[in-house]
């Protein structure tokens, strides 16, 4: 399995748990783990709830809508690839389904640009708390993240 | 209970450079001789090791290189620089419980001339990094600096906080010859000025990039009052993994501040005859400066959100409320995942440091915190 993608970022290597998040990003869609028994999101995922100790689950599919809950400015030394691109802001952004559901990603300024670059974000336009809207970027044929717009950008 | 059965009787140290040209394992045995020396006890006779992860040079390794007996208990502790104390807590335990009647814990590192651990990209790192790495959050700086800014929002903290922390351990290192600082002053304005690493972290709130090794002795009580140096004991020990904790990238949990230090804290104190306000110095892990506020929370030494204003007015100087990291500390001593801090407090409780607290007679010394951490209270 490659490693990196082709400009050499790190790809994500999903585990077991994790590989259903992994085939609905690719499809579009934002799921996130939920117990089948008592309903409780959790994430990362794992193999059984944490709440009731069910193994059955179910992805349950989100808005996409979030808020930012924290973010960085990263600068080098970094890998190659990353310090070509920085400085970028990266966000933890937490879920409005639930808030302690949160998803690390890049920013993008706009819904409609979701390939914009890591860096076209300027770091003084971010505040914690601000409304944000999760995008699908096709990294690779077989892989897609998750990034967030800037809502009202 | 363990409450002062044991005691470190033994210190070793190698030098601290950016770069060393031996071997981590040869700095392994030179720190781990170092230390048998001190105490006055032969290696033929340590029969436990303890080391945490991360470390190149395994049990079977040091053992045959120093020469130890029969060793009849061995234990990695997990999680890097949060195992640092459980090392003593470990041996301590095993002292104490008749497992063993000599144990050795060390650390040896070559992060001054080695790679960083996070520029492997051919290796899959722990679980959470699907999650967190793709998306450029690659280093440990970049993990903890989600986490500062957020504590930053929250409870109003800000660089000069920030700062306070760096200052404290430079001013430290300054007094210390052994520590890779020693001769480097820091200023405000240089502190202010420096470049950023990960946004609300500059250069200055990181650790250093060491090559080093270092060593501690424990035994029993009663043998510990006829070695060579005066005994420094073993008050109580724990280590912390909390409840839905994720290590150092914890964004999933209720309150993803309050890290593994609270953990500790209740059982460190749980077991003691003495509180938080009875400390007289403390070591205090610090790769990153957001990691002292944190940690005087998570110990008790103020309340939530109060870690930052705590830092203000000198507190953590020598003659304030909390000397920290009276060596330098990783900041500015040495980044050998936290050992430094181990022997700092055996150092304090001799009475030799370099940045003696007068009459030190109790010192709390802690291990990484954001990853499963450890703590030990140490006395004379």
């Amino acid at each position: 399995m490659d490693t990196l993608t082709a400009e050499g970022l790190l790809l994500p290597w999903p585990d077991d748990d994790g590989e259903p998040f992994w085939a609905y990003a690719r499809q579009g869609e934002l799921r996130v783990q939920a117990c089948a028994e008592c309903g409780r999101l959790r994430f990362p995922p794992r193999p059984c709830c944490p709440h009731c100790g069910s193994f059955t689950d179910e992805w349950q599919l989100m808005s996409g809508r979030g808020r930012l809950w924290s973010y960085v400015v990263a600068h080098p030394p970094l890998l190659p690839a990353y310090a070509e691109r920085a400085p970028y802001p990266v966000a933890v952004v937490e879920l409005e389904e639930d808030p302690h559901i949160r998803l690390v990603g890049t920013l993008t300024g706009s819904v409609r640009r979701p390939n914009a670059p890591w860096n076209s974000v300027p770091p003084q336009r971010l505040r914690i708390g601000a409304p944000v809207q999760a995008v699908f970027q096709a990294v690779t044929p077989e892989v897609t993240v998750v990034r967030w717009a800037l809502c009202g950008g | 209970m363990l409450r002062d059965r044991t005691a470190i009787v033994g210190i070793g140290q190698t030098r601290f450079a950016k770069h060393l040209e031996e071997s981590e394992k040869a700095l392994a045995c030179r720190a781990v001789l170092a230390a048998l020396d001190d105490a006055g006890i032969e290696p033929h006779e340590v029969d436990a090791l303890a080391s945490y992860t991360m470390e190149e040079t395994d049990e079977v390794e040091l053992a045959k290189a120093i020469g130890a007996g029969d060793v009849t208990f061995f234990s990695r502790i997990g999680f890097g620089g949060g195992g640092s104390c459980a090392t003593v807590a470990h041996l301590a335990m095993a002292v104490a419980t008749g497992q063993a009647s000599v144990g050795v814990a060390w650390r040896s590192r070559k992060r001054g001339s080695g790679k960083r651990p996070w520029t492997n990209t051919t290796q899959q790192l722990p679980t959470p990094a699907q999650w967190t790495r793709p998306f450029g959050l690659l280093r440990p700086a970049d993990e903890i600096a989600m986490l500062a800014r957020r504590y930053m929002h929250e409870y109003g903290a800000t660089r000069d906080h920030l700062f306070n922390v760096a200052l404290a351990c430079r001013n430290r290192a300054n007094q210390n010859p052994d520590a890779i600082m020693y001769d480097r002053p820091l200023t405000r304005e240089l502190y202010m000025d420096a470049r950023w690493i990960s946004e609300p972290l500059c250069l200055y709130d990181n650790c250093l990039e060491t090559d080093g090794a270092l060593a501690c002795v424990v035994v029993s009580a009663e043998r510990a009052r006829d070695c060579r140096q005066r005994p420094v004991y073993i008050h109580s020990v724990a280590q912390g993994l909390p409840a839905q904790h994720h290590g150092m990238v914890n964004y999933w949990n209720d309150d993803p501040l309050t890290g593994p230090a609270w953990t500790a804290a209740r059982q460190l104190w749980k077991t003691a005859d003495f509180g938080p306000g009875d400390v007289d110095v403390a070591q205090i892990y610090d790769a990153f400066t957001p990691l002292i506020p944190l940690s005087l929370e998570g110990y008790g030494f103020c309340g939530r959100g109060e870690g930052a204003a705590f830092t203000e007015g000198g507190a953590l100087e020598l003659g304030g409320r909390l000397p920290i990291n009276t060596g330098g500390g990783g900041l500015s001593e040495g980044y050998v995942h936290g050992f430094n801090l181990i022997n700092e407090g055996v150092k304090q409780l001799r009475g030799i440091s370099t940045a003696q607290v007068p009459d030190a007679a109790t010192c709390l010394v802690t291990a990484g915190e954001g990853v499963p951490t450890s703590a030990v209270l140490l006395r004379v």
